[in-house]
């Protein structure tokens, strides 16, 4: 690829695996708690996530020369705020039924630790182009472990993928239900999410024993 | 030129900077956009209004689907023959009533004021639908929707929405699963105005029973379902009396 360099190619496949954000740098692992109980939700806040921590890492990137050191935190923390509201906006003047199934990510994007987290590690130390492949490999590891998440608690917790019924109705008991099968009412909540994490955290690293961390 | 960013004068004037470009374009942003985001709300309210009295586009069982915008409008107008506002014992004709902000007047209600409270009636295929507005809170942030209910307070249909309830769990509020179960239950228990609650476990889950003033709860999503019991409730005791006028017309 002329477009990518080996080593451009690495900032956005390293977080998909062998450094992924959640898994790895057990970061930003509040919001993936919080929405994955159905899949539709972790596909729009993946999504949410790529811009804001793509562009938000280029704007980061082009003002790291002049952000003072002693206020740089809270700098960061209005860049992020401010992209997350004209977002907002713009969507509620222009495509107002997607930014009402956006409105409830607003506040978990900003407080996302992931986002921070690129900022100071990453952003503040390298250029734009750079940063923006950062962004967008971190934002993809992230939402690939929340889809992942998304589509264990959907479909054992609800029996829907996308609200649609896989396993056929379980009041009226038919399909699977007719079986006796029941939908596990535990993963729907957040600590099945917690659990669902921990079983990818254990599965990457017994497939990979150079990411087990000695103490 | 190298600056010096660690002197505390630059890191004042910077943060200054910061915050009046930031302040501007956000300002600028928000008056720009608020035309448009002003009239996409209106249209959601005519759109929430004409699907609790059943005009929408649903097909069958699934999700739901409004009147599109460029429409609402023109049907709003339609089906919608009369928008009162019950002001203590007044009665008033308002044809802007749908833009009322029930957050405000239920506040004036419990300061013990008196609050101006918007109903609607509705007509379709000669039948007649009385729509209220109704407001609470879940378990983040708020709820709101609209209960029609016809002249012998038997829900016609119902519609809710939520700011920011968890999503899979108590947004699902919003739902046709769970508005559905709300069509053909009484908010009479009785003569009383008891409202309809959410309750878990009440061994009607498919909702057969309609005369229990119940609908069966969502999974998970507790605090929001007892918040809607509430907000029905609530609203139904301010409209008791304008309601019991119309049941025993």
């Amino acid at each position: 690829m002329a477009l990518l360099s080996k080593k451009d190619t690495n900032l956005i496949l390293d977080p998909l695996a062998d450094n992924n954000p959640i898994t790895i740098q057990v970061l930003g692992i509040c919001s993936a708690l919080a929405i994955t109980a159905e899949l539709k939700a972790s596909v729009v806040m993946a999504l949410a996530v790529i811009f804001v921590l793509g562009l938000g890492n280029v704007v980061i990137s082009l003002m790291r020369n002049i952000i003072p050191s002693k206020i740089r935190i809270i700098v960061q923390l209005i860049v992020v705020a401010t992209l997350v509201i004209i977002v907002d906006q713009v969507l509620k003047a222009f495509a107002y039924e997607l930014s009402k199934t956006l409105a409830v990510f607003v506040g978990l994007i900003i407080t996302n630790c992931i986002i921070m987290g690129r900022f100071e590690a990453f952003a503040l130390g390298n250029g734009p182009w750079r940063s923006f492949l950062d962004g967008i490999g971190n934002a993809l590891g992230y939402g690939v472990i929340l889809v992942i998440v998304g589509f264990f608690r959907e479909l054992l917790g609800s029996g829907t993928l996308f609200g649609y019924p896989v396993f056929g109705d379980p009041i009226a008991k038919t399909g699977l239900y007719s079986t006796g099968y029941e939908n596990n009412g535990f993963m729907i909540i957040p600590p099945a999410a917690l659990i669902v994490v921990g079983i990818i955290i254990w599965v990457q690293r017994s497939r990979n024993p150079d990411l087990v961390e000695e103490n | 030129m190298a600056i010096n960013t660690e002197k505390n004068t630059y890191t004042v004037l910077f943060a200054a900077i910061m915050v009046i470009v930031v302040g501007t374009i956000l300002a600028f942003l928000a008056s720009a956009l608020k035309p448009a985001i002003k009239e996409n709300e209106r249209f959601e309210k005519q759109q929430n209004i004409l699907y609790a009295m059943g005009v929408n586009e649903n097909e069958g069982e699934g999700s739901v689907n409004f009147v599109p915008t460029d429409r609402v409008e023109a049907e709003f107008h339609k089906y919608i023959k009369e928008q009162l506002v019950i002001k203590g014992d007044e009665i008033l004709n308002n044809d802007e009533a749908y833009l009322i902000d029930m957050k405000k007047q239920l506040a004036l209600a419990k300061k013990g004021e008196t609050p101006e409270l918007p109903l609607f009636i509705g007509e379709k295929d000669g039948k007649k639908f009385y729509i209220i507005p109704m407001y609470g809170k879940g378990l983040w942030d708020a709820i709101w929707g609209f209960i029609a209910l016809d002249d012998k307070m038997t829900v016609q249909g119902v519609y809710f929405d939520h700011k920011g309830e968890t999503p899979g769990l108590g947004a699902n509020i919003k739902q046709r699963y769970f508005m559905d179960d709300f069509s053909g239950e009484t908010i009479l228990n009785g003569n009383r105005y008891s409202g309809i609650s959410v309750v878990k476990g009440n061994n009607d889950p498919l909702n057969k029973v309609k005369d229990d003033n119940e609908i069966d709860a969502l999974a998970g999503a507790t605090i929001t379902g007892n918040g809607v019991s509430a907000m029905i409730k609530e609203t139904v005791t301010l409209y008791k009396d304008y309601l019991e006028t119309i049941r025993t017309k």
